[in-house]
């Protein structure tokens, strides 16, 4: 600090001081602060779509259950998955995309500031929007409250017929609004990484997360728009009386799931390919070994974008499709795995006969490798038509996916809060409660989601509301319902470790971690300008170049 | 804290990346391409499948004037912006209102259209799948043309103020590939509805 500041007389300021932050936060245009302002939004939304996952699993405990009734179920189930995608994962990836692609090419802001801002506040008020359905959902009809048509919302369920008030508008516009802010972010982050990439940062020479992230805001164009597009027809037929998916005017009940699933699909991959960003970001660092395959890495994201723009049918097997289509998205269903395949093997590779150090991270990290290997095996077997016939819209496919967004992306997510923790708050976790969260947290996983293949291999249907007693199903709902209360007591601890470390944390210094990419060049937190001078680099490691002049990885390159 | 320096050689001078604007709107027009794409399928897939009338063949009749206006719109707004690029001022507002009047002409060509379809053969948004489909596709593509109208009047009041100069020609570069794209929407539209959807 200097000492020859002006001096202010100290009343003036002390009195504003919390106006002043608050006004700084609200008319924010710098990327770090939007992230962290993503990142606070949808933990806050975690908590929310938590508290809802806990009353379906209470209501499922044992048989017979009337803790809610059916239709306070139904909105639940609708308000969790809706929630989770779209207010949760989706906002907590842009947050940390926001935050560390302009750090890692080395630039000091996004593209374009003033439309990251605007960006964000689209999803916000998308995700107020949803939850004031609550509150404005009844409409003048008097009927409904909050959405109760299921994440996707099949026609016809959401004609005016079946569903009068306002619900489903609100979860219409809701998406609508957030789907557009997702769009301009995913332009956002385009042109930064294209444009904004500093002096020597070749394309093959950025940091895997930065590629990722291009590959997944392509995919956020070409796939979150088909969704906009859908609900720009279903607000046609609720308000101008139009007959897009009125069926007794000839309209399609399954075009509509047709345009769902083609936004619905690929926003899969929108979600873990930021979960796989993180992980080529932080195996490597704790297994001290440059990441393995880097070019082979790429060209299978790039893969996977392409491929998962025509699989979305095999959501679709039990609608009755020709064998053509069965037979086409199996195939190409299977053919996704084999890029997916390769990442998993490279992050081995980037493993095997490394240094391992198993900090919080790295075991998250370990994690979402065994898991998203599982969720991946029970995907290619439901890629299977005959067998989709067979488990579809059963509790099997809910243990499915939630092994994909859980035990995949959450974990993913879990270790980059871990590692990035230092960087945007100056303070490091705290490792014992980390470890608690995360022992806590795998346990609870496991039995909740492990057991549920099980009640789905037995017949339980998904979204029930109640289920008879004696088709050995309650023991199994029991166990499910006691690992989800875990997860929540783990979640509880990594909000205290969020909380206490903030204040108590051990100081972490620009790079705790012994890092390589240029984020850990910059002070804990780093200041609004990012870079005093622009960096400039000669190689994918520059950090590393810079501890090992005397072995720099340009040398190799 | 202070920054870490960083003991690299100088930046190289020749480092030069795309710019921004122009990655941007490339990113809006694939985004919104996808949008189209989603309107235009459910406009084929629908075609033929009214239960009711009236039908495209026996309402619809090509709007081949209103159509080469908002053609030929794209050719004035490329030499509108070669002509601010060359510092010719005169010029470019010239061919920039003669931009704007060309698109003002077609959307007031597809309001006749509509008010001949609404009045005379009682086609509106809910009359059918047609209707529907047809007033959605068409309208999806009249609320672009008219969104870059409203941003290519914003430019001619700047021009009229006297505060376009050669400094603004790539801002005016991403403006037109917009209106390109509004353009090429419109051929595609054009194709769908007037040419196989009869």
């Amino acid at each position: 600090m200097s000492t020859n500041a002006m001096t202010i007389p100290a009343g003036n300021i002390e009195g504003r001081v919390w106006v002043d932050t608050l006004h700084q936060w609200l008319t924010t245009v710098d990327h770090k602060r939007l992230g962290l302002l993503y990142i606070a939004y949808s933990l806050l939304f975690l908590l929310v779509a938590g508290v809802e996952a806990l009353v379906i699993r209470v209501q499922l405990m044992h048989s017979h259950n009337n803790l809610v009734s059916p239709q306070v179920f139904n909105r639940m189930f609708t308000m969790h998955g809706t929630t989770m995608i779209f207010f949760v994962i989706m906002p907590v990836l842009f947050g940390f995309g926001n935050y560390l692609v302009p750090l890692m090419i080395g630039a000091r802001d996004m593209a374009f500031p003033r439309l990251n801002a605007f960006s964000f506040w689209l999803t916000a008020l998308g995700g107020l929007l949803l939850y004031f359905s609550f509150l404005g959902g009844s409409g003048l009809y008097g009927a409904g409250n909050a959405p109760d048509v299921g994440w996707w919302a099949y026609a016809p369920l959401t004609a005016r017929a079946f569903s009068p008030g306002h619900s489903s508008d609100y979860w219409t516009l809701a998406l609508l609004v957030s789907g557009f802010g997702s769009i301009a972010t995913g332009i956002n982050i385009i042109a930064t990484v294209l444009c904004m990439r500093c002096p020597g940062m070749e394309l093959s020479r950025m940091p895997l997360l930065a590629w990722l992230y291009l590959v997944m805001s392509g995919l956020v164009l070409i796939t979150i728009t088909p969704l906009s597009a859908a609900q720009i027809m279903l607000l046609i037929d609720r308000y101008l009386g139009g007959h897009f998916f009125d069926a007794q005017a000839g309209g399609s009940a399954v075009l509509w799931m047709h345009f769902f699933w083609i936004f619905g699909h690929p926003e899969v991959y929108i979600l873990i390919i930021p979960a796989f960003a993180f992980m080529s970001e932080i195996v490597p660092v704790f297994s001290r070994k440059p990441i393995f395959g880097y070019p082979v890495m790429v060209a299978a994201t790039v893969a996977i974008g392409f491929v998962s723009m025509s699989v979305w049918a095999h959501h679709m097997f039990t609608v009755g499709m020709s064998s053509t289509s069965n037979s086409f998205f199996t195939i190409t269903s299977m053919v996704i795995a084999v890029p997916t395949g390769i990442k998993i093997f490279n992050w081995l590779g980037t493993m095997w006969g490394g240094r391992i150090q198993f900090k919080t991270p790295m075991l998250f990290s370990i994690g979402f490798l065994f898991q998203f290997l599982i969720a991946g095996l029970t995907g290619i077997m439901q890629a299977t038509a005959p067998f989709d016939w067979q488990l579809s819209l059963s509790y099997f496919v809910v243990a499915h996916f939630h092994y994909v967004i859980v035990g995949g992306i959450m974990f993913a997510l879990f270790a980059a809060f871990y590692y990035w923790y230092p960087k945007m708050t100056g303070r490091m976790l705290s490792e014992k409660l980390g470890t608690w969260h995360f022992w806590l947290f795998v346990i609870g996983f496991h039995l909740t989601f492990d057991v549920m293949h099980v009640t789905g291999l037995l017949g339980m249907p998904r979204r029930i509301y109640t289920y008879e007693p004696g088709r050995g199903w309650d023991t199994l709902n029991l166990l499910v319902t006691i690992g989800a209360f875990l997860q929540g007591v783990a979640i509880l601890v990594f909000v205290a470790n969020l909380v206490i470390s903030y204040f108590k944390g051990e100081r972490a210094g620009n790079d705790p971690w012994d890092a390589w990419t240029l984020e850990w060049a910059v002070s804990s937190p780093p200041p609004a300008y990012n870079f005093a001078t622009i960096p400039v680099v000669t190689s994918r490691r520059p950090l590393w170049d810079e501890k090992h002049p005397e072995d720099p990885d340009s040398r190799y390159e | 804290m202070s920054v870490m320096t960083f003991p690299f050689p100088e930046a190289a001078s020749g480092w030069k990346l795309h710019s921004r604007g122009k990655v941007a709107m490339a990113g809006l027009i694939i985004a919104e391409s996808a949008i189209f794409t989603i309107f235009v399928v459910a406009y084929l897939f629908y075609l033929g499948k009214s239960g009711t009338g009236p039908t495209p063949r026996e309402v619809l009749e090509t709007p081949v004037f209103y159509t080469a206006c908002l053609l030929s719109s794209s050719l004035t707004i490329h030499f509108a912006a070669k002509a601010l690029e060359g510092n010719r001022g005169r010029l470019f507002l010239g061919l920039w209102l003669l931009t704007i009047a060309l698109g003002s002409l077609f959307l007031y060509g597809t309001g006749q259209e509509w008010r001949r379809l609404i009045y005379q053969h009682g086609l509106t948004i809910s009359a059918n799948l047609f209707g529907t489909t047809y007033y959605a596709l068409v309208g999806l593509h009249a609320f672009h043309v008219t969104a870059g109208l409203l941003m290519l009047l914003i430019v001619a009041t700047f021009s009229l103020a006297g505060r376009m100069g050669m400094k603004q020609h790539k801002r005016v570069e991403v403006l037109s590939m917009y209106w390109h794209f509004v353009d090429a929407v419109w051929v595609v539209v054009f194709t769908v509805v007037y040419v196989l959807g009869r």
